[in-house]
């Protein structure tokens, strides 16, 4: 393998994901940036879902590699040794290397440091906002507290945690504008809170990739601008990338910076806004038609 | 003319209600034809005897059918006349319940201090003997097994059916260890703990992959094996005749015996047995104290709030980076440990057991001290354990019923009933149990209570 571009974060290289003789995701590559927003859009049924499982580690994909990277990009050239290794991950001092299909789904986040949010929210709906924001920091707190020993003592190392722990949560409360709703059960929040409560959630994990599974979902176009205004902050901040499904095309064309399209499992479109947009295979795709057949179809539609 | 609509509505509905009745009186009559008309006695030749109780069953069947009759002719429409209250989610709590939660633990805790010395005061020194131990320390004993298991199921959402096999190893871990050894209370007391959470361990690794039912399926049979282990490791446990003479704990090395060196003697006092029983009051409401208090530190420590997030959504606990397996052990493994000591304390209080005392009907009231006093919640637990292990203690000293159903009624062999009974009742009352609010373990400005509907039980 030769070595991937300087800025890469996230490579998928030749995923496929089977369930019996459904093939979900057939032999899917694609790349993700640094300190960019790359979208993964298609057909309902087109196996996005899938892929985000299969990065998470909440599938394990039939066949390929998953890699991410932190730190000096010249870590790629360790990729193939590390695979023939048979590890998980590679650490060293100027960064890490990890291989995501081969790690289980809380490591991928603990240690690879990526989170992901779901189609259907999944609140913790009978804490509070602010615990659900310290359930979030589980893995820093677990270990401040001496992994409870001390902490249940009230060592003064772990209440100093605790409290930088809700300064983080409050700081994304305030980005969120719940501030005033820490106290409150998650479960009471509007619909749109609670969206933008599980973005944030997910982003007090400190993760370097960030993957939402629609988060525009149900959201009216109020509440989807905010959310574009909050992803584009979180992108800017550069500490956190972002890989996100979208069905809302006004979402996707105005904060992605990278697009790829799947349909029926399979990739058939990769490239900027601009050129997936005038895409004839993905036209076809989302009017459901042949490729021969778009400008008839389109013409049906009063496009 | 005026009158007549509702003499006629009034005439309809008592028609109704008698209906209803009969219906009922029906049912009850099905349901408790076998359970309290006939009974089998074994008769001097040692042969069982069918016994017939005609009259006690026909006042059980009256009283539920006019019960029936009552309510669909006046409970019903007075409650349907009664304006529905709209809830109110998550209210401020208000500065009065604000002091009562405030000042009730110490109260509580105060009362329960003073409760031996208040006891003697009012029953003579022959007569409170009963009530330390068979209410004092009988209840304390659940109460802290129902605090125990709310860690596991109330907390962590893991529906542990066997709990009680916990506490038979802390029972027998003391029982055999003192045995054999001649170790002390006071040591074989952190270790009882500790074998029994590294029996919850031991079956925690290969049973929690399994969720919901599975689970308390399995945990079920794991209370099961315990106690036929128990049975027929005969050289070892001694089987149904159980294990007899096991030392009693002393204050401190000095043992509660009438002779020159016991604890009356020692501190100048006339010998009474009734100086053990208040020890062995003072230590279980000691160990039940500090499992409160090792809860209440847990819950707000990260690995505490992992047991309830575990409890709301697995899934989203995955995606956040906590080790589900991990956290479920540390659960499993907490709750085991309090039950071992509960055990040993058992052993060490009765001097004497067996398999009898750990048969799977034993993990059902504790569990069934959790569920009704609503899971998670410690003041809850403790009042449900009072009404149930504390209303069947009282029920051998409702004496006078004799005077009603005859001179052969024993309240006490109807307490199963009556348990159930209490549980339907509160089941419909209180479908999440009688404290079922979540207090949250930090906040910003104020502590919102949150209702019970937004909790989920866990699916293990």
């Amino acid at each position: 393998m030769s070595a991937a571009p300087r800025d890469t974060l996230l490579r998928l290289e030749h995923i496929s994901m089977r369930f019996g003789g459904l093939v979900a995701v057939h032999d899917l590559s694609f790349e993700a940036t640094r300190g960019a927003i790359t979208a993964l859009i298609g057909p309902n049924g087109a196996g996005k879902t899938t892929v985000f499982n299969c990065i998470t580690g909440f599938y394990k994909p039939s066949e390929g590699r998953i890699a991410l990277q932190h730190g000096d990009p010249r870590l790629w050239n360790e990729l193939d040794t590390l695979t023939a290794r048979g590890q998980r991950s590679l650490h060293r001092p100027e960064g890490a290397l990890f291989l995501l299909e081969r790690m289980p789904d809380f490591l991928v986040t603990h240690k690879a440091r990526v989170t992901r949010t779901f189609q259907n929210i999944r609140l913790f709906q009978g804490m509070s906002v602010l615990e659900n924001l310290l359930v979030a920091q589980h893995n820093p707190l677990m270990l401040a507290s001496g992994f409870t020993a001390l902490g249940i003592f009230g060592s003064r190392a772990y209440v100093r945690a605790q409290r930088d722990a809700i300064d983080r949560a409050v700081h994304w409360l305030e980005k969120i504008n719940l501030a005033d709703r820490a106290d409150d059960a998650a479960g009471e929040l509007p619909y749109g809170a609670q969206r933008r409560l599980e973005v944030a959630r997910a982003m007090c994990t400190d993760p370097v990739l960030l993957c939402l599974d629609e988060p525009a979902a149900g959201l009216n176009p109020r509440e989807s601008a905010d959310l574009n205004e909050l992803l584009l902050s979180i992108r800017n901040d550069g500490a956190t990338s972002i890989l996100l499904i979208e069905h809302d095309m006004s979402v996707v064309m105005q904060i992605s910076d990278h697009i790829v399209v799947l349909d029926h499992g399979v990739k058939i479109a990769d490239g900027t806004p601009e050129q997936v947009r005038n895409d004839p295979n993905v036209i076809a795709a989302y009017l459901g038609v042949e490729e021969g057949e778009v400008a008839h179809a389109e013409a049906e539609a009063g496009l | 003319m005026v009158g007549e609509a509702p003499v006629g509505a009034t005439q309809a509905a008592v028609t109704r209600a008698l209906k209803e009745a009969v219906v009922t009186g029906l049912l009850a009559a099905a349901v408790f034809l076998p359970l309290i008309a006939f009974t089998s006695e074994p008769s001097m030749q040692n042969t069982l005897q069918l016994e017939t109780h005609w009259g006690l069953f026909l006042i059980i069947v009256a009283i539920i059918a006019g019960l029936r009759f009552v309510q669909i002719l006046f409970i019903v429409p007075w409650l349907e006349r009664r304006p529905s209250k709209p809830a109110a989610p998550s209210a401020p709590v208000s500065t009065a319940r604000r002091l009562v939660v405030r000042f009730f633990a110490p109260v509580a805790i105060g009362l329960l201090a003073l409760y031996p010395p208040l006891v003697i005061v009012a029953t003579g020194w022959s007569g409170s003997l009963k009530w330390i131990d068979n209410f004092g320390i009988q209840i304390l004993i659940y109460v802290m097994l129902g605090w125990g298991l709310n860690i596991v199921v109330g907390l962590a959402g893991l529906l542990d059916l066997g709990y009680v096999a916990f506490y038979a190893v802390g029972a027998y871990s003391y029982a055999l260890l003192s045995k054999t050894f001649g170790l002390s209370f006071w040591m074989l007391l952190p270790m009882a703990g500790i074998l029994a959470s590294f029996w919850g361990i031991l079956l925690g690794f290969p049973v929690l992959r399994l969720r919901g039912d599975y689970l308390a399926i399995v945990t079920l049979a794991f209370g099961e094996i315990i106690r036929l282990i128990l049975i027929n490791w005969v050289p070892v446990t001694g089987g149904y005749a159980g294990i007899s003479g096991i030392p009693r704990p002393t204050f401190f090395g000095i043992p509660f015996t009438a002779n020159e060196d016991g604890f009356a003697a020692v501190f100048g006092l006339e010998f009474t047995p009734l100086y053990r029983t208040i020890f062995l009051y003072y230590v279980i409401l000691g160990l039940a104290l500090f499992t409160a208090f090792i809860t209440i530190r847990l819950r707000r420590m990260p690995v505490g709030r992992a047991w309830e997030a575990l409890r709301e959504d697995e899934i989203a606990c995955r995606s956040l980076g906590i080790n589900t397996t991990n956290t479920k052990l540390t659960a499993f493994a907490v709750g085991a440990m309090l039950a071992g000591f509960a055990g040993s304390f058992f052993a060490a209080r009765q001097g004497f057991i067996s398999p009898e005392s750990f048969t799977a009907i034993e993990s059902a009231s504790i569990l069934s001290i959790v569920v009704l006093g609503g899971m998670g919640s410690q003041i809850g637990v403790a009042i449900a354990a009072i009404l149930l292990v504390g209303g069947t203690e009282i029920m051998r000293e409702l004496d006078f019923l004799k005077h009603i159903f005859g001179a052969d009624f024993e309240p006490i062999r109807y307490r199963m009933l009556l348990f159930g009974l209490a549980m339907v009742l509160i089941m419909i009352w209180k479908p999440r149990g009688l404290i079922s609010t979540r207090s949250p373990t930090v906040f910003l400005e104020e502590r919102k209570a949150i209702p019970a509907d937004l909790l989920r039980e866990g699916r293990g």
